[in-house]
């Protein structure tokens, strides 16, 4: 296939040449994704956490429903964000559709279940390991909550970053709400599913080849982060 | 709650999004259809619109039928769209003010070289769609309520036939955009209408090219649509009208017959009264 050879090139071409569009595209789709997950984590792991050190009627549904809910479809979050923010819907008076909010309210619906299913599952289990020790120690449950978070810290690093690359490779909510606008609210995802609409697989498969490499590269970042603190725990 | 909402929203657009709150300043929406954005005609005629005047055009390009109902939503302040007849009904249901014609081309029709339908060279697009019916050859549809899916329809209506009926055997609808089922239509050795423009810079032509062409029925009208501010209070009319008055002008007009790719015009200006 000449067109995957083709791609290489593209993508080459376009990292090499520090193509303007391309850095425009590249940092609002990671201004978009990390700000849904700042503000998922916001929500999400209070809510895991909460799940996971209580007992309440009804809680069994409740994670049934939140872990259920990570399986979204984009473009329904999509369609639902949309009828919000229309001009014809109740948020429409807040003037945010097809702008970067709307895109980042919409990956944030998507990612809140993500961090808050997976982050409900490793306090739940820490706190199985810890609890008799906690208890000795008599700790409130604000300090044991503390203590359960900082010990689950790199496993809730995962919770995240699957959030991440959850939001930054989804096209179908963001092309809705933010309507794929140049220099707007283009992203990564929305440009892929532009230039391959235009026929041009070649740098539309290019680009997907640069945004493989950006969800590569926070990863390793927050890898060698971890490998640094875990260094400095030890030392 | 609004106001605190709104408050919550602007903070966080002006922390998240510093430059583009100082950049952005007038502009407006125009809700607009994929075979104009696909072809790059906004990248050749919005910058000397966007210099003259200051006030940046926002294309949403979607499906015709998507983009009336997006503006019907009050979620445009424009509409540029290629279906005559829906354009005219939205006007008339009082979602749109005006509707004046901007520009032509012309559908084509698309094919495998191979031509398993042997339509060829065929004068008539409804010679040729009745061959395809009678052989059954794979013929892909956007079967999106787009402007080029109610003409398609309104092709085969002239012929008598009711392709939807062999929906999922020979006649393939993808629901998607031009860009999208050509792309389809590629893969399956499909027949397609198409509008010109598109067609000639898709990137993927493969072994497909234009099979039939030329028909006086093919002819594909432009129109612009203003939205009605009784309907939609929101609705920038001042700076929409602008850009109406610009592109109906001799300045717009000249823009759009200026736009070529591989030699060809894409697209004629045809404004009945040049605008202002």
């Amino acid at each position: 296939m000449q067109d995957f050879a083709a791609s290489f090139f593209e993508a080459f071409r376009l990292v090499l040449g520090l193509d303007p569009g391309l850095i425009e595209i590249v940092l609002l789709s990671l201004k978009v994704s990390m700000t849904a997950v700042f503000i998922a984590t916001i929500i999400g792991l209070p809510l895991g956490a909460f799940l996971a050190v209580t007992r309440f009627p009804g809680r069994g549904i409740v994670i049934v429903t939140v872990t259920a809910l990570m399986g979204l479809p984009p473009v329904v979050v999509g369609l639902v964000v949309y009828m919000l923010l229309s001009n014809a819907g109740a948020l429409g008076p807040l003037q945010l559709l097809y702008t970067p909010t709307a895109m980042i309210i919409a990956q944030t619906v998507l990612v809140v279940p993500i961090i808050a299913a997976l982050a409900r599952q490793t306090l739940e289990d820490l706190n199985g390991e810890y609890r008799d020790q906690l208890m000795l120690f008599g700790l409130g449950s604000l300090a044991r909550l503390r203590t359960l978070l900082w010990e689950g810290r790199y496993s809730l690093m995962t919770a995240l970053l699957a959030g991440f690359g959850r939001a930054v490779a989804e096209v179908g909510a963001v092309i809705i709400v933010g309507g794929n606008i140049n220099h707007v609210t283009r992203v990564m995802t929305t440009a892929i599913a532009l230039e391959t609409s235009k026929g041009n697989l070649a740098l539309a498969l290019g680009l997907g080849l640069i945004l493989v490499i950006i969800a590569f590269a926070v990863n390793a970042l927050v890898f060698l982060l971890r490998a640094a603190a875990e260094r400095s725990a030890y030392a | 709650m609004f106001t605190s909402l709104r408050c919550l929203a602007v903070t966080l657009t002006t922390i998240l999004f510093p430059v583009a709150t100082v950049a952005a300043g007038e502009f407006i929406v125009l809700q607009s259809t994929t075979s104009t954005q696909n072809s790059g005609l906004y990248e050749h005629l919005l910058p000397g619109f966007e210099k003259k005047t200051g006030i940046q055009v926002r294309v949403v390009a979607v499906g015709t039928g998507q983009a009336i109902k997006n503006a019907g939503n009050c979620d445009g302040d424009l509409l540029l769209v290629h279906a005559k007849a829906a354009e005219e009904a939205f006007v008339a249901e009082g979602g749109g003010k005006q509707r004046r014609d901007v520009m032509y081309n012309d559908f084509v029709l698309v094919g495998p070289s191979a031509d398993p339908a042997e339509i060829g060279g065929s004068a008539q697009i409804g010679d040729a769609l009745q061959r395809i019916a009678h052989s059954r050859a794979a013929f892909a549809s956007r079967g999106d309520d787009s402007g080029t899916h109610k003409k398609e329809l309104a092709l085969w209506n002239g012929i008598g036939v009711d392709p939807q009926a062999h929906s999922g055997s020979w006649y393939r609808e993808t629901g998607s955009g031009m860009g999208a089922t050509l792309n389809v239509a590629v893969g399956m050795d499909a027949y397609v209408l198409t509008d010109r423009a598109t067609w000639i810079s898709f990137g993927n032509q493969a072994d497909h090219r234009i099979l039939v062409e030329g028909d006086p029925a093919l002819f594909n009208q432009y129109g612009v649509v203003t939205i009605d501010p009784a309907h939609c209070p929101n609705v920038k009319e001042a700076a929409a009208e602008r850009f109406v008055e610009w592109l109906l002008g001799p300045e717009g007009q000249a823009a759009i017959a200026g736009f070529r790719l591989d030699g060809q015009q894409l697209f004629h200006p045809n404004a009945k009264n040049g605008g202002s």
